[in-house]
């Protein structure tokens, strides 16, 4: 009989370690494993003990209540006030999709038994039978695009690189996960960080890549820990190393860490911070795809598009595109976060609506209050009212409601929320975080908080309006990267939605 | 959080080990500043004589990432996180209370992964969710 008690860092920030030290203390002849977290956050610490029948789960377990689960005989499924019956019965997770996430919560992360007997490395070899095209035309089949917000098909990109004629190429791997709202990277690599491994394999194998770098944010420590695990595992099982799993393909991967900066979840910038420089956005073309990390050809994919790779090869690529609407296709890992009840990672097929996942879902508010606003997509996404929960989640019904999906990240506010102040925070953390190249992101974004803390006084308000409208659409047009040009979409769209909040005399 | 004692030789035998990284100056950096809790001044001519860059160029990285630093840290840090998710559940006020109870300790943060048990803190290094002045109080013991 195992136990099943997270080590995930959201379930470790509510006292999942000191509930797996008193069960460990109680019940000295139980195997405790530390599962990454089912995702359903508001439920952590979410124990599970494992059953002839399934796991049953009882949550939220905190240390106090260790003796009285034990006491109810919660081993063999006793009853107990935080009983929540069979965690694949539970309907917020049982509803759900989970095709990137299918092992998150369920495996032990650093097993690699486990990892295979849950349909691991499935998706590398058969990628080791193909041609390398092969390879890329599943990829590209599938319709996966690029889950770190741009939203670029993978295997376009994928070709690009393979194209080139380079000797030496690299597969490169986005983890700086910085956008507010977002923990799905995170938690996908301290749940199942073989998964990652295992794409960003298949990658290197489909471009002819032989190093790969995967760069994780400094404020990701737990995270850093289980990848850098992970990796010395797989290279003292002959998968990482010189001859991949006995094939003549050479392939290693190494950390390289963040160090507190916002613009290095850019591409370039980041490309730059892993070659050790300061984390300045390059100018594009040259694109990476071709004169990328150290001037080589490189392939770029967020964590959650290449941990979507090897589920696209295992199954095929009809498989993943049967999913989504439109040209959105598969499932988006949807982050529920902020002031919302039931927080968590919600992964379900495209087309799923706003209202669905913040009230069906997110059960609204934690504070109870109403529901006021909602931002989608990170500091650079826009904010929703209440009037648009219709909207339908893809890449596409986003973009033509004014706003982004991102990288699925949804922060919730209730009423109290002001959205003038929330507009100036765009600015300021565009201030804070520019990395100075172009002068729109650099000035304007100063300009900007200033600005609208103008019209928060309530001086001149039309005009510092009118003057503010046309500071966003410089910064939207004359910005080299993403962070200068999307920092007026929350602001816009806090004004075009929420226009009570700018009109100088407050609520 | 330990700290070795600023040493000269230390930070020349530990440099040394990323002589064949490609890109190492970040690394470098953030690997003295792991040892020592900051980056010492002497590092950045050190530095650029071990990689062979310009002293501008180790300065230029040093001076651009917020994570690094030029002074020794306080006894404790604690890092709140005043993204938008934090700020929903009240991480501004609480980012008020701690700063006037530990104003040499706090500073910002933006984002530890934690958006949906906020109000997130980091204390020496480990995790708080849903965190109140009297857990970080707790935390920094």
């Amino acid at each position: 009989m195992r136990l099943f008690i997270p080590g995930d860092s959201a379930a470790i920030s509510v006292g999942a370690d000191e509930v797996a030290a008193a069960f460990a203390e109680l019940l000295p002849d139980i195997e405790i494993v530390r599962n990454g977290s089912r995702g359903a956050l508001w439920l952590e610490t979410l124990v599970e003990v494992e059953s002839p029948t399934g796991r049953i789960a009882y949550g939220p377990v905190g240390p106090e209540d260790v003796l009285s689960l034990i006491a109810a005989d919660f081993l063999q499924g006793g009853a107990h006030p935080l009983s929540l019956g069979k965690s694949d019965e539970i309907t917020w997770l049982a509803s759900q999709d989970r095709v990137t996430f299918a092992r998150v919560g369920i495996i032990d992360p650093l097993s690699l038994d486990d990892y295979r007997a849950h349909g691991g490395l499935i998706g590398l070899h058969k990628a080791l039978m193909l041609e390398k095209d092969s390879i890329i035309d599943e990829v590209a089949e599938s319709g996966l695009r690029g889950r770190g917000g741009a939203g670029f098909p993978a295997g376009i990109k994928w070709r690009a690189v393979s194209q080139t004629t380079s000797v030496e190429k690299y597969i490169c791997c986005n983890a700086d996960e910085g956008d507010s709202g977002t923990f799905a990277d995170r938690m996908l690599i301290e749940g199942d960080p073989f998964t990652l491994i295992e794409g960003m394999t298949i990658a290197a194998i489909a471009v002819g890549a032989t190093q790969g770098y995967v760069y994780i944010r400094s404020e990701y420590p737990y995270a850093i820990s289980t990848l850098q695990k992970a990796i010395d595992i797989a290279r003292n099982s002959d998968w990482l190393g010189n001859r991949v799993l006995g094939t003549p393909h050479s392939f290693d991967i190494q950390i390289r860490v963040g160090a507190g900066s916002y613009v290095c979840g850019e591409e370039t910038a980041m490309l730059e911070s892993i070659e050790g420089k300061r984390g300045v956005v390059r100018s594009k073309p040259p694109f990476p795809a071709i004169e990328g990390l150290f001037g080589l050809p490189t392939v770029i994919n967020n964590v959650l598009t290449l941990s979507t790779v090897p589920m696209i090869l295992a199954q095929g690529a009809d498989f993943y595109k049967a999913r989504g609407v439109g040209r959105s296709m598969g499932t988006q890992v949807f982050q529920l976060a902020g002031n919302i009840a039931r927080g968590g990672i919600v992964e379900c097929a495209f087309g799923i609506s706003l209202d669905e996942l913040v009230n069906t879902y997110g059960g609204g508010t934690l504070t109870g209050r109403p529901v006021r606003a909602v931002q989608i997509g990170g500091p650079l996404g826009a904010y929703f009212s209440t009037a648009q929960f219709e909207t339908s989640m893809d890449y596409e019904s986003l973009i033509a409601a004014g706003g982004m999906l991102g990288h699925g990240g949804i922060v919730v506010f209730d009423d109290t929320v002001d959205l003038a102040m929330q507009a100036k925070f765009a600015m300021e953390f565009c201030a804070l975080e520019s990395c100075g190249k172009c002068t729109p992101c650099r000035i304007g974004s100063t300009r900007g908080a200033e600005t609208i803390d103008l019209i928060i006084k309530g001086v001149s308000v039309d005009e510092n309006k009118k003057l503010l409208l046309d500071l966003c659409e410089v910064m939207t047009d004359g910005s080299l990267c993403a962070m200068g040009g999307l920092t007026p979409l929350p602001v816009k769209s806090a004004m075009i939605n929420f226009p009570s909040d700018f009109n100088g005399a407050r609520r | 959080m330990k700290y070795s004692p600023w040493s000269h030789e230390r930070a020349v035998a530990l440099l040394a080990t990323l002589r064949e990284e490609k890109g190492a100056v970040l690394m470098a950096l953030q690997l003295m500043q792991s040892e020592f809790g900051y980056v010492d001044k002497a590092c950045v001519e050190l530095i650029a004589q071990t990689f062979n860059k310009s002293r501008a160029d180790v300065h230029g990285v040093l001076t651009f990432y917020h994570d690094l630093r030029t002074t020794p840290p306080p006894p404790h840090e604690i890092s709140i996180c005043v993204a938008e998710a934090c700020q929903a559940v009240g991480a501004r006020e609480l980012e008020r209370d701690v700063k006037a109870k530990f104003p040499q300790e706090t500073r910002e943060s933006y984002c530890f992964g934690n958006c949906a048990l906020g109000p997130a803190v980091m204390v020496d290094g480990t995790i708080i969710g849903r965190a109140t002045l009297e857990k970080i109080e707790v935390a920094r013991q």
